[in-house]
């Protein structure tokens, strides 16, 4: 068992703590239980999981705040379980260093799927550090050149854009939240002037989606941010 | 037998059962007075007896037994032991006040009031404030700080008793102008009478311990005569005693409170425009508290005193006051004969004594010319007649300049003789015909005429002209005024008579038509504002309707002022406000409203002010204050006026009353309504929630059932989740739709990409919509618009969720946006079935479904929902039948200005 990834899941109610578990070793994790925040540090502390899986609402401390502890010290991924009405929390929860979010109610293969992508872009990141090349569907991007080729086409890029790509690309599997990415491609100053990031998502989309109104993989995650996803 | 019994001890119950109404009075004011503060009034015969060092002892007793004592004001004369006694016990200090380029202290009454202590020591009662302070009195100072709750010490000499202030300059000359009503001293819960034989008092004088100012030091000796002393002693003495005896009286009253009703008795007093008003008034007053009775000044307007010089109208009504002040009641009565008008009113009022004036006439004249008392005697022979001595040696009404005879009546004497001009030339034409005894009867038509048309003064002109005319033209010899026939002497006096009398008799009639007229002209626009008053709806209409109805009867401005939810008064905001108030002016008013009692102009509370305040009181309660601005004098000197403003006020605060509770109706109505709605939403939502909850229990039973094949495990896993989903998307609608309805959504604006939007909101319902083909039209030149992307989201899933519901699989669902003149347009199109007809409207309604019997999930919350976060952005939305079939849901919503980019980089 030494070589199955270990899950630790921080979350108050039991129900759901049971079917998580249930759900998780089903797949082949180890699982490990933490019903409040301080139990959780301590958990995520002795056992060194492989990733988290936090609720945002617990008894005795804020999930921020259990996040930006784990981040103190380590770059375990970690998802954030959350209700509909709590985009604020969302937003906040990914800004202290969550990679992604699950809203209440979800099924058991959505759970699955985002902790499969999130083991994965571990995994991949691990291994691909020194890789120059990605792809996602038909784009290919050569990072080492900063060439960008759609479907074996040479596509153009403004330095904005592709600012804006490599971002999405270091962060892929994750949710960027608005503040994150634009602090990152434009700079400070810039945090709160999201519609530049509508416009430049915009042109990326209609660059490099097939179908820009539905796009495959620069993905919206309304009111929080964007996502890269299928990258491989 | 026993049932006679039983009667007779009913009928005996009945008897002696207390009259509820006169119970509740006295435990309404008992209540009343517990409120209230104490008053303990220290009485003395004159200064120097003693009474602040009295009144100060009693305050050190008090402070000894705990009592939390404050001097408010106290004069010590400089008198060592009185000083010595305020030792220790805490001091108001003083309020400096600008008088004439001085600085006079006063007592502080607003510093007392928010100290407030227990008990307050306020010496001198009879004191006049310095002018600026709130009231023009102290005892009135005094008044507020019981009604406020506090106990007052208070000393007093008996001269300062207004009804005694006579009495007591007649004793000794001196008249004191500081006086209290009487009935601040009947009032008071306590009298201690400070007393001091007047030998030990002329021995302190001696002894220099009564301090005496060096402007009173003559007057003073004058003053402190022993005779004057054992008087003034004598006085004081026997007014507390006749405080004890009617306290005595009042408390066998108590005791048996049935035995005691009996009427009231009733004193009408008639005041006249001599000079010897006030002392009737006092007399009056003395023997109305003696009687118990209550009291009625009345003062009688005949036309003659219409025609008074200004003063002595003035005095008259000072008189009034006067009696008001003592507790009377005024009324002005208008009629030509003071006799008649006095009786018909004495028995419209049920009253029993009369007093009127009496003045020593001739013999000869009181043949001639019976007095007022004597016509009152043969007209009303049940009232009881008293007669009050007038001073003799009074000063005689002061005869006045004759007002000068206007240019009206120049035009009226200039008429008769007119008039008297034509008569003769008709007459010269008619002496042709008819004969002189025939013509005299023209002259005499033509007299009767002008004294009917102009008056008496005319009349009698026109009587002179008219006999020199037929003395001079018809009667032989002519052309000349030799009368030798005795008949025409006759002829001239007879005409002079008739033009008499007719003058008379018109004068009056045009007196009383005047009157009637006045009258009728009141209670016209009284009528007028109670009908214009009645139609009100709002308290901006009635305060409108009032400053209208004010300027029309009074010609004055007004102006309305209303309470706010914490009781401070705030003048009524109209359109045209006739009368806008000073800051100043808002706290008299707020005095007004706090005490209920008029204050302003012609009161006695803040003369100064430029306007009479009227508390607006109505059954409840007081509903806020009226001012009113006097820009003529002498407005609020009638008593008739201020009657009739009184009934103004009256009419206006119950209208403000109505409005009031049609308000709080109007509240009810709504929030019934809204509770009706709540609870229609409650039933259906328990019934929606509870019914795949149900299921959900009922399903996991029977899966917990082992003996199952794994195909039907499955289905049932599969119904448990379907369900869930459904019931977590009902509930997050209702949390949405409560979260609108409560108005805690707060938008979270931003520019975005509407694509984007759409995207999302596909990928959310990317397995509802797979079985329909779903197409976005949206141009790829659409501007950023502002809005909440995660509300408008939810407008998409739920228009998008609806057209997938209600066609069929495989039917075609269009997104289109076009953006026009300044708004950005969306529709969802599809081409299914369509709306039912002429329901469009309704599916916006909360619970509303295409199909009532439909087995579709869902409440019909998403549309409501939909519209009312359309609605937050400020735009509209609506749904349509598209011409070749299906539906189509239109939204609009204000796009705004998109913000540049600065970015450099394209």
């Amino acid at each position: 068992m030494q070589t199955n990834p270990r899950i630790l899941v921080v979350e108050d109610d039991a129900h759901i703590r049971r079917f998580l578990r249930s759900a998780l070793e089903a797949e082949g994790f180890a699982v490990f239980e933490a019903e409040n925040g301080q139990r959780g540090l301590i958990e995520a502390g002795t056992r060194q999981p492989s990733l988290l899986i936090v609720d945002l609402g617990l008894p005795d401390m804020d999930g921020c705040d259990v996040i930006r502890d784990v981040r103190g010290w380590s770059a375990v991924p970690i998802v954030v379980l959350s209700a509909r009405e709590q985009e604020g929390d969302k937003v906040a929860a990914l800004d202290a260093g969550a990679d992604d979010y699950l809203v209440k109610p979800f099924g058991v293969p959505e759970l699955l799927a985002r902790v499969r992508a999130q083991l994965r872009r571990g995994a991949f990141n691990a291994a691909g550090e020194s890789e120059p090349q990605v792809h996602f569907g038909e784009v290919c991007v050569d990072l080492a050149k900063r060439e960008v080729q759609r479907a074996g086409e040479p596509v153009h890029l403004t330095p904005t854009e592709y600012r804006l790509l490599t971002t999405l690309i270091k962060g892929h599997g994750r949710v960027l939240t608005h503040r994150q990415l634009l602090l990152d491609v434009w700079g400070p100053g810039y945090a709160e002037r999201g519609h530049y990031l509508r416009i430049f998502m915009g042109n990326l989309r209609q660059k490099l989606e097939a179908d820009p109104a539905q796009p495959a993989h620069l993905l919206t995650e309304l009111g929080v941010g964007y996502r890269l996803s299928g990258l491989a | 037998m026993p049932l006679a019994y039983v009667r007779s001890n009913n009928i005996a119950m009945t008897e002696q059962r207390p009259d509820p109404d006169r119970l509740l009075d006295a435990i309404r004011q008992e209540e009343a007075a517990a409120q209230r503060g104490k008053l303990k009034i220290f009485i003395g015969a004159c200064a120097g007896v003693g009474k602040t060092y009295a009144m100060l002892q009693a305050a050190r007793q008090k402070q000894a037994e705990g009592v939390d004592v404050l001097i408010g004001a106290v004069e010590t004369h400089g008198r060592s032991e009185t000083a010595a006694l305020l030792d220790g016990l805490p001091m108001l200090p003083s309020r400096k006040l600008q008088y004439r380029d001085r600085l006079l202290p006063e007592f502080d009454l607003d510093a007392a009031l928010t100290v407030k202590p227990a008990l307050i020591v306020v010496d001198e009662l009879a004191h006049s404030n310095v002018e600026g302070s709130r009231h023009q009195k102290r005892w009135q100072d005094v008044e507020e700080l019981l009604s406020n709750g506090i106990d007052v010490y208070t000393a007093i000499n008996v001269q300062h008793l207004e009804s005694l202030n006579d009495v007591v300059g007649s004793i000794t000359g001196v008249r004191v102008r500081e006086t209290v009503p009487d009935r601040v001293f009947d009032l008071a819960d306590e009298v201690t009478l400070v007393d001091l034989p007047p030998d030990e008092l002329l021995a302190r004088l001696a002894a220099g311990k009564v301090y005496l100012a060096d402007a009173a030091e003559r007057a003073a000796k004058h003053f402190f005569r022993k005779g004057n002393l054992i008087a003034l002693r004598e006085l004081a003495l026997r007014r507390t005693a006749d405080r004890v005896d009617a306290q005595m009286r009042a408390y066998r009253a108590d005791r048996a409170i049935a035995n005691v009703w009996q009427a009231k008795e009733r004193l009408l007093v008639c005041v006249g425009p001599g000079g010897s008003a006030e002392r009737l008034i006092r007399s009056a007053a003395r023997l109305a508290a003696k009687l118990q009775a209550d009291w009625i000044v009345v003062h009688v307007e005949t036309p003659a005193q219409q025609r008074l010089p200004k003063h002595r109208r003035e005095a008259m009504l000072a008189a009034l006051r006067l009696a008001e002040e003592l507790g009377g009641e005024t009324a002005a009565l208008a009629g030509t004969d003071p006799a008649e008008t006095l009786a018909a009113y004495a028995r419209s009022r049920n009253v029993g004594k009369l007093v009127i004036g009496h003045r020593q006439k001739p013999g000869w004249q009181r043949k001639l010319l019976p007095g007022l008392a004597d016509r009152l005697a043969e007209r009303a022979a049940e009232l009881d007649l008293y007669l009050v001595g007038i001073d003799v040696q009074a000063p005689p009404p002061r005869p006045e300049p004759r007002t000068p005879i206007g240019t009206i009546a120049w035009r009226k004497h200039a008429a008769a003789v007119a008039v008297v001009a034509v008569t003769t030339a008709l007459a010269s034409a008619l002496l042709t015909v008819f004969d002189l005894a025939n013509v005299v009867m023209v002259f005499l038509l033509a007299v009767v005429l002008v004294a009917i048309r102009y008056g008496r003064g005319a009349g009698v002109t026109a009587a002179c002209l008219a006999v020199a005319c037929l003395d001079f033209f018809f009667v032989p010899p002519r052309l000349a005024f030799t009368v030798n026939d005795t008949q025409y002497l006759f002829t001239f006096a007879l005409m002079l008579v008739v033009a008499l009398i007719i003058g008379q008799l018109a004068a009056r009639l045009r007196f009383e038509a005047d009157v009637a007229r006045q009258r009728e002209r009141r209670a016209h626009e009284l009528g007028r504002l109670s009908q214009e008053l009645s139609a009100a709806l709002t308290t901006e209409q009635i305060v409108g309707i009032a400053g209208e109805r004010v300027l029309a009867i009074f010609q004055a401005k007004s102006a309305i002022l209303l309470p706010d939810s914490h009781e401070r008064v705030r003048e009524a905001q109209t359109e045209e406000a006739p009368y806008r108030l000073l800051e100043s002016d808002n706290s008299v008013a707020q005095w007004v409203y706090d005490h209920q009692q008029p204050a302003g102009q012609g009161t006695a509370t803040l003369p100064a002010s430029p306007a009479r305040y009227l508390p607006l009181k109505a059954p409840m309660r007081t509903r806020g204050v009226l001012a009113v601005l006097a820009n003529q004098p002498g407005l609020f000197d009638e008593p008739e006026d201020m009657r009739l403003l009184e009934a103004c006020t009256s009419q206006i605060a119950l209208a403000l009353e109505r409005v009031h509770f049609v308000e709080v109706a109007q509240d009810a109505l709504v929030s019934m309504e809204g509770e009706r709605l709540r609870n229609g939403l409650l039933a259906t939502v328990s019934h929606d929630l509870r019914t795949p909850l149900t299921a959900l229990v009922g399903l996991a039973d029977t899966l917990a059932d082992s003996q199952l094949g794994d195909a039907t495990r499955r289905e049932l896993t599969e119904a448990i989740r379907e369900k869930a989903k459904g019931t977590a998307e009902l509930v997050g609608k209702l949390l949405d739709m409560a979260r609108l309805q409560a108005g805690a959504v707060q938008l979270r604006r931003d520019w975005q990409s509407l694509e984007e939007v759409v995207g999302s909101a596909r990928r959310q319902l990317d397995t509802v919509l797979a079985g329909h083909k779903v197409l976005s039209h949206l141009p790829a030149d659409l501007p950023l618009c502002e809005f909440d992307p995660v509300l408008i989201e939810r407008v998409l899933v739920n228009l998008l969720d609806n057209a997938a519901k209600y066609t069929p699989p495989g039917s075609e669902i269009h997104i289109g946006a076009v953006s026009r003149s300044g708004s950005l347009r969306v529709t969802v199109e599809d081409n299914g079935p369509g709306l039912p007809a002429g329901r469009e409207e309704k599916l916006f309604g909360k619970f509303e479904r295409g199909e009532s019997e439909s087995a579709l999930p869902g409440v019909g919350l998403g549309l409501a929902i939909s519209r009312a976060i359309i609605e937050a952005h400020g735009g509209r939305m609506h749904a349509e039948n598209r011409s070749e079939g299906g539906a189509r849901f239109v939204f609009t919503i204000p796009q705004g200005t998109p913000p540049d980019l600065n970015d450099g980089d394209a």
